[in-house]
């Protein structure tokens, strides 16, 4: 996990799309479907995070080994 | 979708408040353009936000568990615990246990077998999926 300067430019973060990017008919009208699927690996990504009040760089590859909970939601400051 | 510095403020001035003046415990990452969402199928192209996605990953990377829900309506943090500690018991087991309908740690699981085979009515009643 790394620590990042604050700037005016966005952090870095990105879609890793390896083994779990399926080729479906979509893909030929130029669009890309993603299964996901349990029992399979998951996508690997990195993003910028706040943590412990640090901005620092989030890998998923760095928590091999242990159990991750990833919660997607609509954005801060939604009520529930 | 939010940029890590809107987490900052979201983080001190709301969330800090409900948790008696800690820090969120763990890490608020930041998905602007929505690729991870769209990677994991929870991105709302037509709304552009994230849906309530939820997704378990064991200790290998491999996905065990996900939910996902429209905006309206919170998770159940306890149920997503079970799961865990349900997922962690039966990963421990390397198969010779299953973890039945309602379990929590505590109860009963079932051992997968031959002899179990229409046989789980002995072994398991109905009521033990509502039972705390």
């Amino acid at each position: 996990m790394k620590e990042f300067e604050a700037g005016c430019s966005r952090p870095k973060g990105q879609a890793k799309p390896a083994t779990t990017i399926v080729a479906t008919p979509e893909v030929e009208r130029g669009e890309q479907k993603t299964m996901i699927q349990v029992g399979k690996p998951a996508p690997q990504f990195s993003a910028p995070a706040f943590y412990q009040g640090k901005f620092v760089e989030m890998d998923l590859a760095d928590y091999k080994g242990k159990w991750v909970m990833l919660c997607f939601y609509p954005g801060d400051f939604t009520f529930v | 979708m939010d940029s890590v510095f809107v987490h900052k403020i979201w983080n001190d001035n709301e969330l800090s408040k409900m948790l008696g003046g800690k820090d969120v415990p763990f890490a608020m990452l930041s998905d602007q353009n929505g690729n991870i969402g769209r990677l994991y199928g929870v991105y709302d192209e037509e709304a552009g936000t994230e849906t309530r996605g939820r997704f378990i990953i064991d200790p290998d990377g491999v996905i065990q568990a996900f939910e996902v829900m429209t905006p309206p309506v919170g998770r159940n943090v306890k149920e997503t615990l079970r799961q865990i500690q349900a997922f962690q018991y039966v990963r421990e087991a390397k198969g010779a246990e299953v973890a039945p309908a309602g379990w929590r740690p505590g109860k009963n699981t079932l051992k997968p077998g031959p002899q179990l085979v229409g046989n789980v009515w002995k072994e398991w009643k109905v009521q033990e999926a509502f039972e705390e």
